[in-house]
């Protein structure tokens, strides 16, 4: 298959124009031991041939749609994704544009993203918002550098809580190989049932940033306003990682407090797509708009006198500032933006509540009816939204073999990331979970229990 | 509502709000009621937008008319290589087994991602002539990020704390400096000499004992392919420093030389340029790093390989991996896999090695083509034969039109500018790719146009100042925007609140 509109004749007038013989002509530059390799690779499938190739690996796959009930989460969820959403993804002038630089002829690009900043900025509350990062974990790593940036490099140490997603501390970590930081609070052998109190005590005036998780990794609902406060007290700033779909039902980050408030906004019409590309959100206050990374949609008007959008503040970015510049990022998640848009406008202020409230509800109801079976229990007692520690009688592995050998993926289980976890299971339960599926979850279960 | 005061041509998703309205709404619960966390847990309100179906589809259509794609017409964006995008891929990569597999599923319920990982992982590696491939950066930013890590990994494995210094040209791209700042690293740029190759005698001046290493895009910025390529990497080796390769230009470089071969320790490519990803108006983009033998221990983790051999009977079992020194996880899961990698998957499978080799020799054609007609015109500062870009000055002697006045005026030839003021060696860069995937008649099109205004330029310059004229909006105030910063909008009743 080719995807080359030139033919025979057509090449050999243009090679006749730029005055050389033959296509290999064109590559006399290139060391010639090197030149021409024989690739090894399989030869070239026709679409036909590709498209059932493709579909053959995809069906090799157990999915959660046709095939499993699942109650996986842990930082990527099985939400419904209106069909509308992906109509509008699939219009080629949105999916095959580049990034809007030329904003003449880029306004649908450039209002879908500065709408999706709204968007965001009025379900955290925050005052600002970028046009978006990689994922959730980039994001967070860039509130590290955004807080490094502050404070001049001044102050080094960012306290952690330990029930931030673990590989979102992991990625911390690596973008912060250079930085020279001091880490406090992030050790998987914490006492993981004390609250954020305990943070408290590790800030202090060498602090530049405190990362909390809302709600935290285990699902549950702390109100950080007093953590805040305290940090703040010190001169530190807050970063919070939050989960939009709960942002829906509970209080804001800004109403606590929140400097920065990113997250993973994949639950927000994105499929879960085996890991990516999801889309990261980054809100923060407007003070510290001149440190933060990434794009920026500003609105504006045109020589004719029409409202219109363009990048804004790009003197912050890599093109212009090169190496004193904010971070290299240069692309943003822009289609997936866009996806989380239509995701947020179709179900609006009425769908979405709909969609939290049966989240909430079913994991409640799953949690209520596994806590009655013996051996099992919840492992925290404080408020949580759609995900839930489940204690098991043995280690967790084993249970989760047990339920996949019913066609259920029981959760995620929690012992590698804390050794104190072993017999845990983070479950997730969205308004994909029938009460079928719930019940058949304890069932099994409660069979396993007497076996 | 309207802060900055312009006349509104298409409301925005709040304005369109009316209270009350419904779009996709969700079925009742199933389950017995649970009483909601305690009030001071709750939010207040949702300021939120709320609107039929129908509203929703029409904005955003109205919306995607606003925009120019490759879709639509010529997109000669040099160095972003705006190739067409094939229909096949929007299929395969939303087929459901590849849609609705969650990242931390067990590994033998997802074999065939894992097997499609494995096989790009490898495709990528013959391709490149590397020897370990991480499909993990999300972009190519997040690739070069990733690529400098690994140069700091390196060197502090070795206790060589002296190498702060990062050699890049100064036709490089803007992300190679900013990566490097990231962690620390002083730029040392190299000027290129006349006939746009790196200054040989500046390199021999700056390579030394504290050379981390050099970061260099070959084809470079200005479209050229390096003639003394080997005498560079050489040098940059002997002195102890590892060879990066800018992989935004490797559309000029499929099945005619590979990287790896040359000497260079680490690339990344960028599967939405040269593999056909849609660029989707700015990402996702998806930007694995290929690296030599003495790097591979120090590749993100996790890796694709083999976990449990197979044999005549069994296929193996392919899981994740972590190299011995690894810099660490670049983002949360596996990188871009539904959107990048199935899609690169399906564009490679479907053109095997002749397939590849292909696409450069007529992205090479192309854009040699393109210097040719406009040569004369227009002058062509580094003039030789080009790779898959090539950068001509957009101003005239005695004219005060500028680069950005012809890329305007391109619009209202239904054109999309190329990338101009960019590289920044060149005086009123316009820098131009045309891809393989152009024909001879939208060339001829776009050469023309371009020398139409060239004539316009002298005759009625006026009509390049005002431009774009038929385009829906017309150049934008750009200074209102950074003092104004009006950066969201609320729902109308919010609105003298919040503001």
């Amino acid at each position: 298959m080719t995807y080359i509109p030139i033919s025979p004749n057509e090449r050999d007038a243009m090679l006749q124009t730029v005055g050389v013989k033959s296509l290999d002509d064109l590559f006399d530059a290139v060391p010639k031991k090197h030149r021409f390799p024989e690739l090894d690779l399989p030869p070239a499938l026709t679409e036909m041939e590709a498209a059932s190739l493709l579909s053959e690996m995809a069906n090799t796959n157990e999915n959660v749609r046709e095939h499993l009930i699942s109650f996986l989460g842990a930082g990527a969820y099985n939400h419904y994704v209106p069909s509308v959403v992906d109509h509008m993804l699939r219009r080629g002038e949105f999916y095959t544009a580049y990034t809007p630089y030329q904003p003449e002829i880029s306004q649908g690009t450039l209002q879908a993203i500065f709408e999706y900043q709204s968007l965001m900025t009025n379900l955290t509350g925050m005052e600002v918002s970028n046009a978006s990062h990689y994922d959730g974990a980039t994001a967070t790593a860039e509130a590290v550098n955004l807080a490094f940036a502050q404070f001049r490099g001044k102050r080094k140490k960012i306290v952690m809580s330990p029930t931030v997603h673990p590989q979102y501390r992991e990625v911390i970590r690596t973008y912060s190989q250079g930085m020279g930081l001091e880490e406090a609070g992030n050790d998987a052998t914490a006492d993981l049932e004390v609250g954020p109190e305990a943070l408290t005590s590790l800030i202090d005036e060498s602090t530049m940033l405190v990362v909390v998780q809302y709600p935290d990794f285990f699902g549950r609902i702390h109100d950080y306003t007093k953590l805040i406060e305290d940090a703040h007290a010190k001169g530190a700033l807050v970063c919070m990682v939050a989960n939009p779909t709960a942002l829906l039902m509970l209080k804001t980050p800004a109403e606590m407090g929140a400097d920065i408030v990113v997250g993973e906004a994949q639950p927000f019409g994105i499929p879960l797509w085996y890991g990516g590309p999801y889309l990261g959100f980054f809100t923060t206050k407007k003070s510290y708009v001149h440190k933060m990374a990434g794009r920026l949609i500003g609105e504006t008007v045109d020589n004719r006198g029409q409202r219109a959008y363009v990048l804004t503040l790009t003197s912050r970015e890599q093109h212009i500032k090169r190496e004193r510049a904010t971070s290299n990022i240069c692309t943003n998640q822009g289609l997936l933006a866009l996806a989380s848009a239509v995701y947020m406008s179709v179900l609006g202020k009425t769908g979405l509540q709909q969609v939290a409230n049966l989240c909430y509800q079913k994991a409640h109801y799953a949690a209520g009816e596994l806590s009655k079976i013996d051996g099992f229990g919840l492992c925290f007692s404080e408020p949580f939204f759609h995900e839930f520690v489940l204690c098991c009688p043995k280690p967790a592995s084993e249970v989760n073999e047990y339920l996949l050998e019913h066609g259920i993926f029981g959760g995620y289980a929690l012992g590698n990331d804390y050794p104190s976890l072993e017999n845990h299971i983070l479950v997730a339960v969205t308004e994909m979970n029938s009460k079928r599926e719930i019940d058949t979850l304890v069932e099994v279960l409660k069979e396993m229990s007497h076996e | 509502m309207n802060k900055t005061g312009g006349t509104i041509v298409e409301p925005t998703i709040f304005e369109l709000s009316s209270p009350g309205r419904l779009g996709v709404t969700m079925p009742a619960s199933d389950v017995p009621e649970t009483a909601l966390p305690p009030k001071h847990l709750l939010r207040s309100e949702l300021p939120l937008p709320e609107l039929a179906e129908v509203d929703v589809v029409r904005h955003y259509m109205r919306l995607s008319k606003f925009n120019y794609s490759v879709d639509d017409g010529f997109y000669p964006l040099g160095s972003c290589t705006m190739k067409y995008n094939p229909k096949i891929n929007e299929d395969t990569c939303r087929l459901p087994g590849f849609l609705y597999t969650h990242p931390l599923q067990p590994i033998e319920t997802v074999q065939g991602n894992l097997v499609l990982m494995f096989e790009l992982q490898e495709w990528l590696k013959e391709i490149s002539g590397f020897a370990g491939i991480t499909l993990q950066p999300a972009a190519g930013a997040h690739g070069e990020f990733t690529g400098v890590l690994m140069m700091h990994a390196y060197h502090k494995s070795r206790n060589d704390s002296k190498r702060t210094k990062i050699l890049i040209p100064d036709a490089a791209h803007g992300t190679n400096p900013a990566s490097a700042g990231m962690l620390g690293m002083s730029v040392l740029t190299i000027p290129s000499d006349a006939r746009g190759n790196v200054d040989l005698k500046a390199l021999t001046a700056a390579c030394d004992d504290t050379v981390v290493g050099m970061m260099l895009t070959n084809p470079n910025t200005l479209g050229m392919f390096d003639e003394n390529i080997e005498k560079v990497v050489k040098m940059v080796k002997d002195c102890g420093g590892i060879m990066y390769a800018d992989g935004a230009n490797l559309n000029a470089l499929l099945g005619i030389v590979r990287p790896g071969d040359l000497g260079f320790d680490i690339m990344h490519f960028n599967l939405h340029k040269t593999f056909s990803v849609p660029h989707g108006g700015g990402g996702p983009g998806s930007g694995p790093v290929g690296v030599s033998q003495r790097l591979l221990d120090f590749l993100p983790s996790p890796l694709v390989g083999i976990v449990e051999e197979g044999d005549d009977d069994i296929e193996p079992l392919y899981g994740f991996i972590t190299p011995k020194q690894s810099i660490g996880r670049m983002k949360a899961f596996h990188g871009h896999f539904g959107g990048g990698l199935v899609r690169a998957y399906t564009y490679i499978s479907m053109h095997g090695p002749d397939g590849l080799k292909d696409i450069s020799q007529y992205a090479v054609l192309n854009a040699n083509y393109l210097q040719a007609r406009l040569r004369g015109t227009y002058k062509i500062p580094y003039d030789r034969i080009c790779m898959h870009e090539f950068v001509a000055e957009g101003s005239f002697e005695g004219s005060d039109i500028r680069a950005l006045d012809i890329a305007k005026r391109l619009m209202d030839y239904n054109f999309h500018p190329p990338t101009n003021y960019f590289p920044l060696i060149v005086h009123e860069a316009l820098m131009i790719e045309p891809t393989e995937t152009e024909n001879k008649d939208t060339l001829d099109r776009f050469a023309e146009a371009l020398i139409k205004i060239a004539e316009e330029a002298k005759s009625q310059p006026e009509l390049l100042h005002n431009a774009p004229h038929i385009t829906p909006f017309g150049r934008m105030d750009e200074v209102k925007a950074a003092r104004e910063l009006v950066l969201c909008c609320w729902l109308p009743e919010n609105y003298e609140t919040m503001k």
